[in-house]
């Protein structure tokens, strides 16, 4: 993976998966101290402590399909190269949420990628999870919550064009107004 | 299409949607699967969706269920997509990316084209 998006996207899959209602993506950009962190909350079925711990072994996954679980020991990896770190908490029964942390001007910290269009994918594409996404740059806060939206449409499919771009500019003009650095969105090409 | 921001605007989105649905005459539905598992988003998956969805709003089509699902087994042949058009048979495509997503959607979808270099066989 190359953007943190991708990663965020990842976790957001685990928690469907887990049978989850409502998945909530908290970013957190805090410049003064230099941290950038990241958390997947989920109300699914949660693991148990021995679970929690083994979800790091890449020989650990719950798919039947293949022997190997990739996403979050490669984040975590991410994470320790980067003064970070990434810890699980899970309660079987009431869900798991993912912290993940990074020390935000680490040279080998991947940039944070396009946010707007992996919420939009998550929104569009899995309509039956209320989607709640906080995005906060020291003080500054962007808060889109998918209920209302949803509320509005009626029986209307996400999937329509018009909404569709109503999620998309909504989303990119609620990133854009509060980002830092907008050049996190563009990979730098080798 | 202009930028829209306020809960009204979607109040309007919803009603033209409402009139489109009930001039539509015999026109199928259409479900577009795009497999999300971590070999997928890896592969670029997220790109691919982000292509069919370009795809929908640019040619303004309506009648397409986007959704998504996990690994499924061949992931050397991702990113994956899965589309089924009205009653007919399921086709499975391999190898799917932002170019072949649109192509997807433009000719499968819209004109019964099956893109065939992309199909992975039953």
């Amino acid at each position: 993976m190359r953007e943190l998006a991708l990663h965020i996207l990842d976790l957001a899959e685990n928690a469907i998966a887990a049978g989850a209602k409502t998945i909530q993506i908290n970013v957190t950009e805090d410049l003064a101290r230099d941290r950038l962190r990241i958390q997947v909350i989920d109300d699914g079925s949660g693991m148990d402590a021995e679970t929690a711990a083994r979800v790091i072994d890449p020989f650990y996954t719950s798919r039947t399909t293949r022997k190997v679980g990739l996403g979050i020991p490669l984040l975590e990896e991410a994470a320790e190269a980067c003064n970070g770190e990434l810890q699980i908490d899970s309660k079987p029964g009431k869900g798991t949420t993912v912290n993940v942390e990074f020390q935000r001007s680490h040279i080998d910290r991947m940039p944070l990628g396009d946010l707007p269009e992996t919420i939009t994918t998550l929104v569009i594409s899995a309509p039956e999870i209320h989607w709640i996404f906080r995005y906060q740059v020291d003080g500054n806060e962007f808060v889109f919550d998918d209920e209302p939206i949803k509320n509005e449409l009626g029986d209307i499919p996400l999937s329509e064009p018009g909404v569709l771009a109503y999620i998309r500019s909504v989303l990119k003009e609620g990133v854009a107004e509060i980002q830092p650095d907008p050049s996190e969105n563009v990979l730098l090409k080798n | 299409m202009p930028t829209v921001k306020s809960l009204d605007d979607l109040k309007k989105i919803r009603e033209e949607a409402l009139e489109k649905r009930k001039a539509k005459t015999t026109e199928g539905r259409a479900q577009v699967t795009v497999a999300m598992g971590t070999c997928g988003i890896a592969a670029g998956a997220r790109d691919t969706m982000k292509a069919i969805l370009d795809t929908i709003e640019q040619d303004n089509l309506t009648g397409i269920l986007v959704t998504q699902t996990g690994c499924m087994g061949m992931c050397e042949k991702e990113p994956i997509v899965q589309v089924v058009v009205g009653d007919q048979e399921k086709v499975i495509y391999g190898k799917v990316n932002p170019e072949v997503a649109r192509r997807i959607v433009e000719e499968h979808i819209v004109k019964d084209q099956i893109v065939k270099e992309n199909v992975i066989p039953a």
